[in-house]
């Protein structure tokens, strides 16, 4: 029953809630999909928010997960009560210090969001698989299936550890739980106090290391003793089940809910069972039990205490009826018999038979399957297909349920439009885009229904992999009941479409039940968005008798201020068609809603909002439905028909959504995939775009260079080579030195184009007549869209110059074709600038190690990469191993490439009296450090292969794989500031200090950007971020300078908005230096919290105001007598507050506690000061004083 | 001799004429103190600008909250409580705190932009201690071909639903331009305005010719800025019934002493302590005592308006006529040499 303690949250804040109160210290770090309860408690605690105990618990971040997990284990030796929260590839790091703190018996309860661990591909979505790793050692594993299980086994997570000694990890799904907004019933202080024995508190307090009471532990014991004393603590974990039994019983006295270690639901004369952990549970239950109300016997067993696993209340959980069992298993192992919950079933049924403890004729099928790995669907027609499985004769084991494998033949069938959805639920479906609120007005929604109504509610997100211009689906169920259904809304009520676009690209009403209501923003009027419609959509409202309703939101947005955020609009036409509330009770309710949402951000958001609420029913239209579908228009393919066929058959199904279609065969079986697919997916997010003034450009090519997306290029080209242009299309004469008689075009990709604006705000030429035309302005993307299409496509036909004669610089690296282009990344992105210009400089031998982050979700996340080749071929080779060991990584790569190298080398010296001496000669002493002297080696190569062929050495046979490694591979490490500063920096310090030929390219936006923003220690002193709610209190760590201390390191710190012909020399000298090289590349970031469009200038202001120094040391300078660091910028001449005042991320604590922002501000200038200071002293010393 | 420089400003008692004008003086506690140290007759604090309070509003909304909810990873970059202070609420915490460490009064400066930004700021205002508010009526009608009547119109009915709204007594800061300021002058005291401050110094752009760019530009006044204000001094101080202050240019004991003799019931000072410090204040009010004293002034209110309009002797001076006989071109050549084209 809804009551004054129900609440409306996802599970992580639920857990996080428990947690918080539960604790004394809280060691963090971030990672998908926990890092909302990590977030959460640092604010809390920058909030003074109390635990139980009245006080407030200290947050600490550390440099990884193995350093929380760490922390953790001191905090608890020294009888604090810690927690932690992480998943996946976190959870492995924390594995060494488990099996230690489930050694010493020590009361412990970490909370886990279950997630994929990275095999073929990184998933940041759910499944055991991480959890799964942990079972052997040694902590007990409780597992939640929604909202409020998660809440509720937290509290006796956290009780159990303290009364049994063993260590807790609780886990729920990642995603599918963590995420899920849901009502639950909250925890008062006051029962939490019932649940937790204090004298358990006590106990643990006694058992602290303390030099008034010494101990020691942690001993290294011999083969005498060290196993007695590991079989020393048996006697806790055969007393677990028990005590955590115990606390279940007093927690349903105390809250009414009752929890088993095997809950079993079902009719006792139940045939078929389900055993399941994890949110797969609840959509079993819902399933099984409308099976039963059609006469079927099924039931289910959800698994709650998988370790210890008690077999007695296993087996006494079960019915004696039962026949044939089908576990489930969300984790993959292979190799092994099955999976583990499978096994121990197994195990658990075996021993109980041989001792008695079930009877003779219980004797049921056991067969396991594997299902919803990282987060596919598990929704009712497939637990109905495994029921069905064991229905029959022979149920098929270890099967996969949920996809379609044509190749091992393990999945079985299911009905795709099977639904068991009650008559009184409510559901709805909203697809939007990320940038215009969709999400935000539903979460707005669920609260309002929530807890405003009688009804309880659900709602889940659904993210596409862009993080500019993405689409977002919302599914929202609300009804009478508590909702158990953690699964996608099949048949929805009412499906709101917030983007004309997507009508043409996606099958938008795949969703809709019959009869539903189908809501279209759109810009066309309700007498012509009819006609509008592509045919197949016609026929689907036709077909599905649809009440079909448009409305111009952008219209309505634009004449309320409110911009892009149609969310609110949008929310209202959803109350207003839905009949869910009377309409004037439903816009009062939205209008009190804005008024707590936005309040705090001010009068003038409320405003906006209110007047977009009164705006939105006079432009709401019902459309009159025709009774035949007659548009002449289709769906658009989702790529284009010149797309290789891999594109086809697998990338395009994956863009027009339907990925979950695609059978196992479709897919390489080792993760690997084709580069150059981003140029296959036609976004067209840009509302304006850059068009070119050739009369105006001086062809310094700075907006080709710090475009994010490659979405505006530039060639030179002989005007022999303009063929049958396009009618539009322009040029001009090409000014250069060294290169005479060409033409110059700068083209806009207007379908890839983001509109970030950076080009046009970078842009140095002006019309003098009047200064606010210059060489490139935005221009509405809709008039021009055809010609620039045109233009674009007979632009990329055009011949790329041969650049190698010309001096480098900014205008001759753009003229290269780049090989990273039209990224996933964020409009006016200030990291893929650099990583673009990279490609341009070496990316015909350039291998990437890439640290999981946002380069490696922008440069790897399907459905499409932006990796790419050029015209013979050739681009970068990309792979991504972890967060934490990319330098590693990248030396492994470096390591086998220098093998090869010098094999190759080592082959054709051998061979040197077939092949001439001279020949080898001018292959292994070409230096090759230039453009043209690789160019030359390729030519070598070539002549090689072809002088091979006549060769019958075998030496020759052996050399002919290895041939093209004599040209000289480029080997970067590219990553953010949160794997170099932090979690990778030990093996960033071990790499450079090998002296290997390696380069690192840091993108440093001085926060975990990919993550959501939390805190590095890159993060400037006086910042708030997450993780440093209270504004970051110390100064960032300077990465350069320890670099530096090396003396054989090639260290720069670069900006491209504040020098760009500095950037390009910094990054062409890097890789030229034969030794490690390390590039710090400032890079601005939407969680600086300024519009990006003016990236470019902040980076100006932050190198004038000595915030971002830049310089170059270079080892070989030193060695030629001169002082190695070379100071690329003037003495800072700008208060630092000028930069700061810019930016959201300094403001927010300016505002918040103006006193400390000030105490750091004034330090952080003071630092400024003595760094520079310090430069200079470096830049004008002797040579051995560098080192 | 005892020379008395008391004076009455909106019905503030103040010991002389000298108080802070608004400016960023205030933001220092340290400063503040330092102020009172040198004597100053009250402080006006800088002004509560709502325009700022709405673009920072707007300004949060779209970049720190613009990008949440767009990416499964990251559906936020900053922490859920970390909201700018979308509120006067610093303002009027700085307003208590100054209260709370000097005994002058504090005069709370208001520019607001919605009709309920003016009343509910005001309101604000007075609620954290203020002695009295300044509303810095400052309009830009460069943008919207607005009739001047109904600008002045919308002033009025602003300076009348703040003076509606509090008890401690306004002030409004004005331009120079006006067709007939001592037209508007007489409405805002009709509205119930206490006082009228000559003049709002303008933020004045330049323009950057290199890079074709306007530019910021801040410049302290000069001394030369106070011949404006001391005509229009003097021309109010016999027409109106309200409280005048002067702001712009008071830069030297003499200074003050013009503008109190074109009517002056207090002069405002702002560049002068920037340039010089707080202790200049003390040094001015010792140096305008000396020159009462030596002019045998028993007190302040003796010299107060003795050079207004109609009291001055050549009252013609003021107006229009003497600008034609200014511009003589024998006068020019006496004062700048020989004309050379």
């Amino acid at each position: 029953m809804k009551d004054d303690s129900t609440q409306i949250h996802d599970a992580n804040e639920a857990v996080a809630s428990v947690a918080y109160r539960l604790s004394e210290n809280i060691v963090i770090y971030p990672i998908t999909p926990s890092s909302p309860m990590a977030e959460l408690s640092d604010e809390w605690s920058s909030m003074k928010r109390k635990n139980l105990w009245d006080a407030v618990p200290q947050v600490a971040q550390m440099q990884s997960e193995g350093g929380a997990a760490g922390a953790v284990h001191g905090n608890l030796q020294a009888g604090s009560m810690a927690t932690t929260f992480t998943a996946s590839q976190g959870l492995l790091l924390m594995i060494p210090n488990m099996y230690k703190i489930a050694g010493e018996l020590t009361p412990f309860c970490m909370h886990v969001t279950a997630r994929s661990l990275a095999t073929h591909a990184l998933s940041i979505f759910g499944d055991h698989s991480d959890v799964m790793a942990c079972r052997q050692t040694g902590f007990a594993m409780l597992a939640s299936n929604s909202v409020q299980e998660a809440h509720d086994l937290a509290a006796i997570a956290h009780s159990a550890t303290l009364k049994s000694r063993i260590p807790f990890l609780h886990f729920f799904d990642g995603f599918r739980t963590s995420h899920e907004v849901n009502t639950y019933q909250a925890l008062s202080n006051e029962v939490l106090r019932q649940l937790v024995d204090e004298e358990d508190v006590r106990a643990h307090q006694r058992r602290a290391l303390t030099p008034d009471a010494p101990i020691i532990r942690g001993t290294a014991q011999n083969p005498d003793v060290f196993f007695q004393a590991r079989e020393a603590a048996n006697s806790y974990y055969d007393a677990l089940p028990g005590i955590v039994e115990d606390l279940m019983e007093s927690f349903h006295k105390i809250t009414g809910r009752a929890y088993k270690l095997f809950d079993y639901v079902g009719p006792d004369d139940a045939e078929e069972l389900i055993i399941i952990m994890g949110s797969g549970a609840e959509t079993v239950e819902q399933t099984s039990a409308w099976l039963n109300r059609k006469g079927r016997k099924t039931g289910v067993l959800k698994v709650r205490l998988f370790r210890p696993f008690s077999i007695e209340r296993f087996v006494q959980a079960i019915p004696p009826s039962i026949r044939k069992i089908a576990v489930l298993d969300r984790t993959k192992e292979p190799g092994a018999i099955g999976e583990p919950l499978y096994q121990d079933v197994l195990s658990a049924l075996a021993e109980a038979r041989a001792s008695g403890e079930t009877p003779e004729t219980f004797n049921p099928v056991v067969v396991g399957g594997r299902y919803g790995l990282g987060s596919k669907e598990f929704d009712p027609g497939m637990v109905r297909a495994v029921y069905d499985n064991l229905k029959t004769d022979k149920p098929r084991n270890h099967f996969t349920i949920g996809i379609v494998d044509d190749v091992t033949h393990t999945s079985l069938d299911w009905d795709k439009n099977f639904s068991i959805q009650a008559e009184d639920v409510f559901s709805a479906v909203f697809i939007g885009l990320g940038s215009d609120g969709t999400v935000g007005a539903n979460k707005n929604t669920i609260k309002i229904i929530g807890t405003e109504t009688d009804n309880y509610a659900q709602a889940y997100f659904v993210y596409d992999s862009k993080k500019s211009g993405a689409m977002t689906v919302s599914h929202l169920r609300f009804g009478p009941r508590p909702i158990h259904a953690p699964y996608l809304v099949g048949n929805a009520h009412f499906v709101g479409c917030h983007q004309y676009s997507f009508i043409d690209r996606f099958d938008v009403l795949d969703r809709a039940a019959n009869k539903a209501v189908f809501l279209l923003n759109s810009p066309h009027s309700v007498d012509t968005i009819w006609e509008r419609l592509p045919q197949e959509v016609q026929q689907t409202i036709i077909d599905k008798q649809l009440e079909f309703y448009v409305i111009d939101a952008y219209k309505v947005s634009r004449e309320t201020g409110m911009g892009s955020r149609i969310n609110t609009i949008m929310q209202t036409c959803f109350f207003a068609i839905s009949g869910i509330l009377p309409r004037d009770e439903a816009i009062e309710k939205i209008k009190n809603t804005i008024e707590k949402t936005y309040s705090r951000k001010g009068r003038a958001v409320v405003e906006k909002n209110y007047a977009a609420v009164d705006g939105t029913l006079a432009n709401l239209h019902k459309v009159e439905i025709p009774e035949t579908a007659t548009s002449t228009r289709q769906m658009l393919p989702p790529v284009a028909e010149a797309a290789p066929d891999f594109v086809q058959k697998v990338t395009g199904v994956m863009l027009a959504g339907k990925g979950d279609l695609l059978p196992v065969s479709a897919f390489p079986i080792d993760g690997t995939w084709p580069v150059a697919t981003s140029q296959w997916e036609k976004r067209r997010i840009a509302l304006q775009v850059p068009t070119w003034e050739p009369d105006l450009c001086i062809q310094c090519a700075k907006c080709v260079l710090v475009c994010p997306h490659a979405a505006i290029r530039a060639k030179a080209y002989p005007e022999s080579s303009m063929v049958a242009s396009p009618e539009d299309f322009l040029s001009k004469e090409f000014r250069s030195r060294e290169v005479k008689e060409h033409l110059y075009t700068i083209q806009v990709a207007p379908d890839d184009c983001t509109g970030c604006q950076l080009c046009v705000n970078v842009c140095p030429a002006k019309d003098r007549k009047s200064p606010n035309r210059k060489a490139i302005n935005m221009t509405d993307l809709d008039p021009v869209l055809e010609r620039e299409q045109k233009n674009y496509d007979y632009f990329l036909e055009l011949p790329e110059l041969d650049n190698s004669e010309m001096r480098l610089d900014v205008k001759s690296s753009q003229l290269k074709k780049p090989l990273f282009e039209y990224s996933g990344a964020c409009s006016g992105c200030g990291e893929t600038p650099y990583i673009k210009l990279l490609t341009q400089l070496v990316g015909d031998r350039l291998m990437i190690a890439n640290a999981t982050g946002c380069s490696s979700i922008y440069g790897g996340n399907l459905p499409t990469t932006p990796y790419t080749v050029d015209a013979n071929g050739r681009g970068p080779t990309w792979s991504n191993s972890l967060f934490e060991d990319n330098a590693e990584f990248g030396f492994g790569l470096r390591m086998a490439v220098d093998y090869k190298a010098n094999t190759a080398a080592g082959l054709v010296t051998a061979l040197a009296s077939e092949l001439g001496d001279d020949f080898v000669q001018a292959i292994v002493a070409n230096p090759q450090d230039s453009q043209k002297s690789i160019d030359q080696q390729r030519q070598q190569v070539l002549a090689l292969r072809e002088r091979l062929k006549g060769i019958k050495d075998p030496r020759a046979r052996m050399l002919e794989p290895l041939a093209d490694y004599l040209v000289r591979k480029s080997v970067w490490c590219i990553g953010g500031d949160g794997w170099a500063y932090d979690i990778g920096f030990g093996g960033l310090d071990q790499v450079l200090a090998s002296g290997q030929n390696i380069n690192i390219l840091v993108l440093d936006t001085e926060v975990y950007s990919n993550t959501g923003g939390q805190s590095s220690k890159s993060t400037p002193m006086g910042a708030v971020a997450k993780f440093a709610a209270g504004g970051k209190a110390r100064g960032k760590k300077d990465l350069g300078l320890i670099a530096m201390g090396y003396g054989h390191v090639y260290v720069a710190t670069v900006a491209m908005g504040a020098k760009d012909l500095q950037t390009v020399q910094a990054l062409a000298e890097a890789e030229a230096y034969d030794g490690p090289s390390l590039v710090i590349a400032y890079s601005h970031c939407v969680a600086h919290g300024y519009d990006l469009a003016q990236g470019l200038d902040q980076q100006k202001l932050a190198v004038q105001t000595g915030y971002w120094p830049i310089y170059r040391f270079d080892p070989r300078r030193a060695a030629e007598g001169q002082p190695g660091l070379k100071l690329d910028c003037k003495e800072p001449d700008t208060p630092l507050r000028e930069y700061m005042n810019n930016e959201m991320r300094f403001r927010i604590l300016q505002n918040s506690n103006p006193a400390q922002a000030k105490i750091l501000a004034e330090e952080a200038q003071k630092q400024i000061h003595v760094r520079y200071n310090h430069y200079q002293s470096l830049a004008t010393a002797k040579p051995e004083q560098d080192a | 001799m005892n020379v008395d420089l008391k004076t009455q400003y909106l019905g503030l008692n103040l010991p002389h004429p000298l108080v802070v004008g608004a400016s960023p003086l205030v933001d220092s506690l340290d400063r503040v103190r330092e102020i009172e140290d040198a004597g100053a007759a009250a402080l006006i604090m800088h002004s509560l600008f709502e325009e700022q309070i709405l673009m920072d509003e707007l300004a949060e909304d779209s970049y720190v909250h613009g990008h949440e909810e767009t990416f499964a990873e990251a559906t936020s970059y900053f922490p859920a409580s970390s909201t700018f202070a979308l509120n006067p609420e610093t303002y009027l915490e700085r307003i208590r705190k100054i209260k709370e460490i000097v005994s002058m009064p504090v005069i709370g400066s208001l520019n607001g932009r919605t009709p309920s930004g003016w009343t509910d700021y005001a309101s604000d205002i007075e609620s954290a201690g203020a002695d009295a508010l300044e509303l810095n009526l400052y309009f830009q009608p460069a943008l919207h071909a607005d009739h001047p009547a109904k600008i002045e119109e919308d002033a009025i009915k602003i300076v009348k639903s703040v003076c509606d709204r509090v008890q401690i007594p306004v002030a409004v800061k004005l331009s120079p331009y006006f067709t007939s300021l001592p037209h508007f002058v007489k409405q805002v005291a009709g509205a119930g305005a206490k006082g009228v401050v000559l003049f709002n110094r303008f933020y004045q752009p330049d323009i950057d010719i290199e890079e074709l760019k306007t530019v910021p530009q801040l410049k302290l006044s000069e001394s030369s800025e106070l011949l404006l204000r001391l005509r229009w001094l003097a021309i109010l101080k016999d027409q109106v019934s309200i409280d005048l202050s002067c702001s712009g240019g008071v830069h030297t004991p003499v200074d003050v002493i013009k503008a109190v003799m074109s009517g002056a019931d207090s002069v405002q000072l702002v560049s002068c302590l920037l340039k010089n410090g707080a202790g200049y204040l003390s040094a001015l009010r010792t140096q305008l005592l000396h020159w009462l004293e030596e002019h045998e002034y028993p007190s302040l209110q003796e010299m107060k308006g003795s050079m207004s309009y109609r009291n001055t002797p050549n009252p013609d001076a003021i107006e229009r006529a003497n600008y034609v006989k200014i511009l003589t071109a024998a006068q020019i050549q006496d004062r700048f040499g020989p004309v050379k084209w």
